[in-house]
């Protein structure tokens, strides 16, 4: 009976072993990267892309982290590797939870979240404390970097907070200070409401007045969903609009009682990628990524296009594969990321969101460029952007 | 007429022509490329004055002489060409295309051979002139392009090509970009895949290796320009651009625009042997973008334009000391010396004109006003 057990014991440990180097190979020489995403995602409907909206995406930015895997075929060449993605696409977030947890049992250590806010939460909270790296790339919700932030969450998209300061400062160099605010009444919306009155503080602007808005053609909630009315007996420069979604946004142009310009969500809007920026060599990198995808480069393209970048850069630089070096030289102000936007880029060490110029765009045209010169910083102009050292609420 | 005399009068003429003024050798003139004017600035080497513009295919960047300085070849980005400008008549001669977005390029000790960054197709191209001159169809319509109005990048003029291309690609489903191009490549046109973005290209002085950089891989590629292999890849600083050799070949200078920095190889063991970071007295070292490098004849300084930082860096090559910091106009990227070494040429490209220092004293003379987005200066000196 007992020998019997024995084998039974053994065999078991052999087919493991088996399956363990069975497992091995396809990791060997490759470094794998995980791209996790929703199967349905309501940021990537068809509606949601069609419209164009100008902080909206026009389709999964998972072709922009096959941009950078081209663009670093020589980056492992150093260590004998060659990188690789791997793209899952979850139910939910338990089932990403789930394979997140396989792969990194088979050795991938860093992963790419192309996932709303709540999901990457979920996910960074589960994963506290293990040997991985996780990149937001798609979610620009300013809790993520303040209460909700963990040292192995990185943030390649910037936050409502570095775009509403972007738009502050060129506000205040037109001095067009006098601002109409009207809000979506969603959590997201009103966040970056949230983050606008943060900027306007910080940078001297005066909100007149903030109205909440409404979608829809009820009478009875006509001072919300009215655009003549939701304008009317107001002083202001400017009408900031707070709509995450665009829908509203999109119909605000031309419609107001004074010919005060939009900005926020429509009109003039801040982002991380434009497809008109000249400057740089971007035309370069939107004409990789437009041969990829047959579509223009918006923001969380690009963040996931830069994410897969560090990844690179560190193993680059490190000439190493071992998780402590690399994840150090990510944290590391040592760090040097070309984003194509001029400014050499790393990792804030305080909530590790990746500092960035931001581009003021329309939907054919970048107006400008943040920080606007003149906006300086004790010691990087690109920390005027966004939460500083004395201001975060992040504690890792 | 009577046939003798046409014959002495068609002597005099040529004795005349050959002594007229354009056809000397070293006419001390200044080239400036302008890669929004689509246009090439010539201006006395003494005065400083235009002599004239010399029209291209759009956005003439990078300019270089052929090895008897009879000729220059100017890279047409837009105009997907490499024009060919007399020198003597300072004319527009010939143009060799279609060469898909042409930036930088070198040429082989024998001027017979062209080496090419391909931008966007992430490869090196080798362009034997002999067999293209042979086998092409016909010299090409050598028009000029017009100079782009304000913002305009010219663009607009190459979107009908670029939709013909996808379309055929998207047939074909996941055919590779060098692969479908392969059909339509100019004749005597090799390539060699490198890092994305390829930018600065140097041919050694025995033409038997042409260095890369990958602006997109931080790396320099050693290529073989025989067997057109890779030989190694030498990782430098982010962003590298472009390159200068010692006169004694032991040191190879590769600017890293976005590391502020230059890094030195070895040619010989193929290694990286030292970095010089540069930053201008109150400057943060994220202004600071080498791009152009020169190096004096003796080989003992070098010259490097620091790009945003809208300097000059003089460097003592031996100490790798920085001697001195000469403040020039926005955007300093290319730089080049005359002939005895005693002026340095600075062009400008965010103010659009050409800084003159005399090296001496390292004071600026004079900043001459070029037009829009100057981009390379040549001296036939």
């Amino acid at each position: 009976m007992i020998s019997r057990f024995l084998v039974k014991v053994l065999l078991v440990k052999l087919l493991l072993v088996i399956s363990l180097v069975w497992a091995l190979p396809s990791y060997a020489d490759d470094f794998t990267i995980g791209y996790l995403q929703l199967e349905k995602d309501p940021r990537y409907s068809k509606k949601q892309s069609f419209a164009r909206y100008l902080l909206g995406s026009l389709g999964r930015p998972y072709a922009g982290a096959e941009v950078a895997l081209k663009e670093s075929k020589f980056h492992a060449s150093g260590i004998g590797a060659s990188f690789k993605l791997e793209q899952v696409k979850g139910k939910d977030t338990a089932a990403l939870l789930a394979s997140l947890k396989t792969m990194n049992a088979q050795g991938v250590q860093f992963f790419l979240l192309d996932l709303p806010a709540d999901a990457i939460n979920e996910l960074a909270t589960a994963t506290k404390g293990q040997s991985l790296v996780l990149f937001n790339v798609s979610a620009r919700e300013d809790r993520l970097r303040q209460a909700q932030c963990q040292a192995h969450l990185f943030h390649t998209i910037p936050n409502y907070a570095m775009l509403t300061d972007a738009l502050a400062q060129y506000l205040v160099f037109r001095k067009w200070k006098e601002i109409l605010v009207l809000s979506g009444q969603q959590p997201d919306d009103l966040e970056l409401n949230q983050a606008f009155k943060r900027s306007a503080k910080r940078y001297g602007l005066d909100i007149d007045a903030d109205r909440p808005f409404a979608l829809g053609n009820d009478p009875r909630q006509r001072d919300q969903n009215n655009t003549s009315l939701l304008t009317a007996n107001a002083d202001y420069d400017v009408i900031f609009v707070a709509d995450t979604k665009g829908e509203f946004a999109r119909s605000l142009p031309y419609a107001s009682v004074k010919p005060q310009l939009v900005v926020g969500a429509e009109g003039l809007a801040p982002v991380a990628w434009h497809w008109a920026w000249e400057r740089h060599g971007a035309p370069q990198l939107e004409n990789r990524f437009e041969a990829q995808a047959d579509r223009p480069m918006r923001d969380a393209d690009w963040a996931a296009w830069m994410a897969v970048k560090a990844i690179a850069e560190a193993v680059q630089r490190t000439q190493s594969r071992d998780f402590a070096v690399l994840s150090k030289h990510l944290q590391s102000e040592e760090l040097v990321l070309d984003g194509f936007k001029g400014n050499r880029l790393n990792f804030r060490p305080w909530d590790h969101q990746l500092r960035q110029p931001l581009l003021l765009a329309t939907h054919n045209w970048v107006v400008e460029r943040a920080p606007l010169e003149g906006f300086l910083h004790q010691l990087n102009n690109l920390d005027a952007l966004g939460f500083d050292q004395p201001e975060t609420q992040c504690k890792f | 007429m009577h046939p003798l005399l046409v014959r002495q009068l068609t002597l005099a003429a040529l004795i005349l022509a050959c002594t007229l003024p354009v056809y000397a050798k070293d006419t001390g003139y200044l080239f400036v490329s302008s890669e929004k004017d689509n246009h090439i600035t010539v201006l006395d080497g003494k005065t400083y004055a235009v002599v004239k513009r010399i029209g291209t295919a759009a956005r003439p960047r990078h300019l270089q002489f052929n090895p008897d300085h009879t000729q220059i070849y100017v890279a047409a980005g837009d105009g997907k060409a490499i024009d060919v400008i007399d020198v003597a008549k300072l004319e527009l001669v010939d143009r060799i295309g279609e060469i898909d977005d042409p930036e930088l390029f070198d040429l082989s000790p024998d001027g017979k051979t062209l080496y090419i960054s391909l931008e966007d197709d992430g490869a090196l191209g080798i362009l034997d002139l002999d067999e293209y001159f042979a086998k092409r169809e016909g010299k090409p319509d050598l028009t000029v392009a017009e100079a782009a109005p304000e913002g305009d990048t010219s663009e607009a003029e190459d979107d009908a090509a670029d939709d013909d291309e996808k379309e055929g690609e998207a047939k074909e489903g996941e055919t590779k970009e060098g692969e479908s191009e392969e059909d339509e490549q100019l004749p005597g046109m090799t390539t060699v895949e490198v890092g994305e973005e390829p930018e600065g290209i140097l041919v050694s002085p025995d033409g038997k290796i042409a260095y890369v950089t990958s602006e997109v891989a931080n790396t320099v590629h050693v290529v073989d320009t025989a067997s057109k292999e890779i030989k190694a890849n030498i990782v430098v600083g982010n962003r590298p651009r472009r390159f200068a050799l010692t006169p004694d070949q032991k040191e190879l200078w590769v600017s890293n625009e976005l590391s502020s920095s230059i890094s030195i190889l070895d040619p010989a063991s193929q290694k990286l042997i030292e970095t010089i970071t540069f930053l201008p007295p109150g400057f943060r070292a994220e202004d600071v973008t080498p791009v152009g490098i020169t190096l004096s004849k003796d080989g003992k300084t070098a010259i490097v334009a620091l790009g945003r930082a809208n300097h000059v860096a003089f460097v003592d090559v031996a100490s790798r000391k920085v001697t001195h910091y000469v403040l020039v106009g926005k955007r300093a990227w290319n730089t080049t010396l005359n002939k005895d070494d005693s002026l340095l040429f600075v062009v400008n490209g965010l103010s659009d004109d050409l800084s003159i220092i005399d090296v001496a004293s390292r004071k600026v003379l004079k900043s001459v006003p070029i037009a829009r987005v100057p981009h390379t200066v040549l001296i036939d000196d």
